[in-house]
């Protein structure tokens, strides 16, 4: 952390984006995160993600649970809804505010310990009902606010500062993510934002419950050799299937690409994400496939980082649930209240 | 590119812009923290070993170092959206009062006479005479008394101080500033001032067997107006400066009630506003160029319109209007400028009728030139085709070993702060020469690095960036001001508006440095950079390599700061230096220290050992 808050000038050249910001006036408070940790520049991600899809802070929801990566909301999007939810309970918390009002972009911000060990049944369900969130685990493999235990995503054999091997079978969020058809689901390293900014804007355009586990060291407690999650170690066993380029409207748009190097996904309403391959024959629509890859590849002791998958026909939990549109809070006394003509045949239709 | 070699003095000399632009190089950021910490002695004594007047450059410094001061381009984009304030056409970026704090440091200043060097009693015995007793001179003599060398000073004038005393108006400067800072410099003993003693042979002073000879007799001939009635109004047609130094020592009191100015550099300011004390009650300034081309420096031009003088341009002077021998008016052709394919201006007519303009008296400032009378052609000092003497810009020395030239006298005029850059130089060449040293070997400046880490994050600089805007310097009221020639205009900063200024200065001394060996690239420090600063990526050329940066580089001038490659991605550090504010975020950021933010505190030579070739002592 830092006594001095981020001094206001900016550079001559930043210019405000279509909705009249700058990429400044994206950010949050000044971190009180560990000088170095992965989660500010997840952060900083979120930040350029958003300043570039021109979003206006003020539809935005950002909800977390408890825990390092639970701070961050603090850190960004100043001038949007916030809610720090109890621990591990951000889901359900995030899937109310998302029934009573689907208007807003909904960011659940959330740890390895918040979503894979107090809330990964909160994290199973919400995924499960197809909550058309955004949904980042700041993924770092220790509990560093306690001084660094292992968490549930750490790799089995792994070493902790101390010097123990960690006996535990991890559980793998993209793995759940996948079964559980989560419609967009993306890994992503936090010292690589080529690769993480473009994924994150992938997924806030994404109709459907997105997914992105990103890996973040924490420079404190996990950051050291014999840990699997340490800037050298993912940066040495990264395995990116394919780079997110861009995202284009309608028009497609040729760039300078050899055959067959790029993926184009045509979304439902749309919209096309250009995908260029690093991993031949790599097929992100493909759900199956990408279960096997990513499991395949992590027993080969590989990282696998990219768009893994991605569900083309996304839906969403109001559509399964066939709510009313309008948010709940523009709803009148007389949709709210028929009247007792409409009890009637309401009650008529149960007998 | 290839990694940045910071161990080179000038990399980071140049980042500190307002001391690499200031001829004197002085260390700006480090008097700066000393005003801030109230400590105004110590921020004289600083500004005083750099530039030997800080109280007359505090007032009169053509400040070379505000143009180049980060903190313009740092405001840049940034004070254009607030609100207009007191500034009439809203704010606009613009550097720290670098100039008027180094009064506040002589204006707030204790008694620091016990302070100044005082010459040894045993002499070395050379003796080193300089002609002329200005700011190029007495720094000769500052620099070389106290190392034992007998100084002889030749001025003219009743009074020691040059183009200061007799030049710069009362308004501007008032005297007891110059006795105060001259007085200074003969205090130090081994100096003799000779006053109302003009040389009018240099033979004749070579021939008293001195050692050294230094002239610095500035460049003391305005350019006269040649155009018709200019014979016959002679009694009210004055040569500018030589009006002003008359004017200085009281020899001329009044003026007409009309009065024109010829000329747009700074002694033209210094005539209307002098003239305008002296019963002028319509002055007016005519210039041959535009507004924006005058030579005068921009806020000399603006204190002149303030106290209610126009400046009309595109007006060549073309006669004089006599009736019954005297004065009574000037016509001047009205000209527009147009610009040939090499960009080139030329003055031409516009056909438009000439202007008239009534007056009682004209002051010519169109110019000065050098003049060197009382040089014989055969005292050893070859004369260029200018009819300037040959002089070596490094060394400051004539093709006569034993005579050097500095200040206005050495290359055309200048002004003071180039004047006293001139006599640090000329002061090394005359030691090393009685030292047996090659004079063209010039000593590196001494640089000490400093890590300015105090604790996790404190540091020994203030590292909080003001947000506030230049602040104004107070001015006197009109109504006193403009009645007396010796009233001085500007009050100085207060210390609580000097402290204000003074944290504007974003402390471009404190560096940031680098270390690439322990950086492990977690981008914290890109993510935290106010001004997006920082890049990591490819190496590349240099020009093609600032096309992928952060933030759009906007100065290639300025330096672009390379590490070596990085051991994880193979990728280099490279930081725009451009408009980084020095707040130390990126070091306060970074988990393994690989960012530090470091003093680097560079002073330039002077005469002395430090010039001097590291003698070998006995074991």
């Amino acid at each position: 952390m830092t006594y001095i808050a981020k001094p206001k000038l900016h550079h001559p050249s930043l210019a405000p984006n279509a909705a009249g910001y700058t990429r400044r006036d994206y950010e949050g408070k000044i971190s009180t995160l560990c000088a170095g940790c992965g989660h500010d520049s997840i952060s900083a991600a979120i930040i350029q993600s958003c300043w570039e899809l021109d979003i206006q802070p003020h539809r935005v929801a950002k909800l977390s649970g408890i825990g390092c990566s639970s701070k961050t909301p603090d850190y960004f999007l100043g001038n949007s809804h916030g809610f720090n939810s109890v621990h591990g309970r951000m889901p359900s918390v995030l899937t109310g505010a998302n029934l009573a009002n689907r208007e807003l972009l909904y960011l659940g911000v959330s740890g390895d310990g918040d979503s894979a060990s107090i809330g990964l049944g909160q994290f199973a369900h919400c995924i499960r009902r197809g909550v058309n969130m955004v949904y980042i685990v700041e993924n770092n493999g220790v509990y560093g606010l306690t001084k660094g235990q292992f968490s549930a995503t750490a790799t089995k054999g792994s070493k902790s500062k101390r010097g123990v091997l960690n006996p535990d079978e991890p559980v793998d969020l993209v793995g759940m993510a996948l079964l559980l058809r989560a419609t967009f689901v993306a890994r992503a390293f936090s010292g690589d934002k080529k690769q993480l900014v473009p994924l994150i804007k992938a997924a806030i355009k994404h109709p459907g419950p997105s997914f992105i586990d990103v890996i973040s060291p924490c420079v404190a407690f996990n950051n050291h050799e014999g840990s699997t999650k340490s800037y050298e170690y993912v940066r040495q066993h990264n395995a990116a299937v394919n780079r997110l380029d861009f995202i284009e409207g309608r028009e497609e748009i040729t760039a300078d690409y050899e055959p067959g190097e790029l993926v184009n996904i045509t979304q439902h309403d749309g919209s096309i994400l250009k995908l260029r391959k690093l991993a031949v024959d790599y097929d992100p629509t493909d759900r199956i496939k990408a279960m096997n890859y990513v499991q395949e590849r992590a027993a080969a002791g590989e990282i696998v980082t990219g768009l893994l998958y991605l569900s083309p026909e996304a839906a969403d939990l109001h559509q399964y649930i066939n709510t009313v549109p309008t948010p709940l809070n523009q709803l009148g006394t007389r949709d709210l209240c028929p009247g007792s003509a409409a009890l009637e045949k309401i009650n008529a239709g149960l007998r | 590119m290839k990694p940045t070699d910071i161990a080179h003095p000038d990399y980071f000399h140049k980042v500190v812009d307002c001391q690499w632009a200031c001829p004197a190089h002085t260390p700006v950021p480090e008097y700066i923290r000393l005003i801030s910490a109230g400590r105004y002695s110590d921020a004289y004594m600083v500004n005083w070993k750099s530039n030997v007047f800080p109280g007359i450059l505090g007032r009169t410094c053509d400040r070379p170092c505000e143009p180049a001061c980060r903190r313009g381009r740092v405001e840049e984009g940034n004070v254009e959206m607030r609100k207009p304030t007191s500034h009439e056409d809203g704010p606009k970026p613009e550097p720290v009062a670098i100039c008027r704090l180094k009064r506040v440091a002589a204006d707030n200043k204790d008694d620091v006479t016990a302070r100044m060097p005082k010459a040894p009693k045993q002499k070395n015995g050379k003796r080193i005479a300089c002609i002329g007793g200005g700011p190029s001179s007495l720094t000769v003599a500052r620099d070389l008394a106290p190392l034992g060398y007998d100084i002889t000073i030749y001025e003219a004038d009743p009074k020691a101080g040059g183009f200061m005393r007799s030049q710069v108006p009362r308004f501007r400067l008032p005297e007891s500033v110059i006795d105060e800072e001259v007085g200074y410099i003969t205090g130090i003993g081994n100096i003799t001032v000779k006053t109302g003693n003009r040389v009018d042979s240099l033979k004749k002073v070579l021939a008293e067997g001195y050692d050294a000879v230094f002239v610095g007799t500035g460049a003391p001939r305005g350019r006269d107006l040649d155009v018709p009635g200019r014979k016959e109004a002679a009694n009210n047609v004055h040569i500018g400066i030589d009006w002003l130094a008359s004017v200085s020592f009281g020899h001329i009191e009044k003026i007409g009630r009309k009065v024109i100015v010829l000329g747009g550099g700074n002694t033209a300011m210094d005539c209307c506003r002098s003239a305008k004390r002296l019963g002028g009650e319509d002055v007016k300034v005519i210039v041959r160029s535009g507004y924006e081309e005058m030579k005068a420096s921009p806020w000399e031009k603006e204190d002149a319109i303030e106290e209610g003088i126009p400046i009309l341009n595109f007006l060549v002077p073309k006669s004089c209007k006599v009736e019954n021998g005297k004065l009574v008016g000037m016509s001047f052709e009205k000209v527009k400028a147009e610009y040939d394919a090499q960009g080139r201006r030329k003055l031409v007519p516009t056909g438009e009728p000439d202007q008239y303009f009534e007056c009682d008296d004209v002051l010519v400032a169109i110019g000065q030139e050098n003049a060197f009378p009382w040089i014989e052609r055969d005292a050893g000092i070859e004369f260029d085709k200018w009819n300037m003497p040959v002089v070596d810009k490094l060394t400051f020395q004539s093709t006569n070993p034993k005579v050097f030239f500095g200040g206005d006298a050495a290359f055309g005029p200048k002004n003071i702060i180039w004047a006293v850059a001139h006599g640090h130089e000329a002061a090394v060449s005359i030691d090393k020469m009685f030292n047996g040293e090659d004079l063209k070997e010039r000593p590196l400046p001494a640089v000490t690095v400093m890590s300015q880490k105090m604790g996790i994050h404190e540091w020994s600089y203030d590292n909080d960036i003001s947000a506030a805007l230049r602040h104004k310097v107070p001015w006197q009221d009109q109504k006193l001001t403009l009645k007396s020639i010796k009233v001085e205009v500007e009050l100085g900063f207060d210390a609580k508006s000097g402290f204000a200024e003074a944290q504007r200065c974003l402390n471009c001394d404190v560096q940031t440095v680098f270390t690439p060996r322990l950086c492990i690239e977690c981008d914290a420090c890109v993510d935290i950079c106010p001004m997006d600063c920082i890049t990591f990526t490819e190496n590349g050329e240099e020009a093609e390599l600032r096309q992928r940066l952060t933030a759009p580089s906007l100065h290639p001038d300025q330096g672009l700061y390379v590490s070596e490659t990085l051991r994880m991605t193979g990728r280099i550090m490279a930081k725009d230096e451009d408009v980084c504010l020095h707040c130390g975020l990126c070091a306060e950021r970074c988990p393994t220290g690989a960012w530090d933010m470091q003093k680097y505190l560079i002073e330039m030579t002077h005469a002395g050992p430090g010039c001097r070739k590291p003698q070998r002592k006995a074991a």
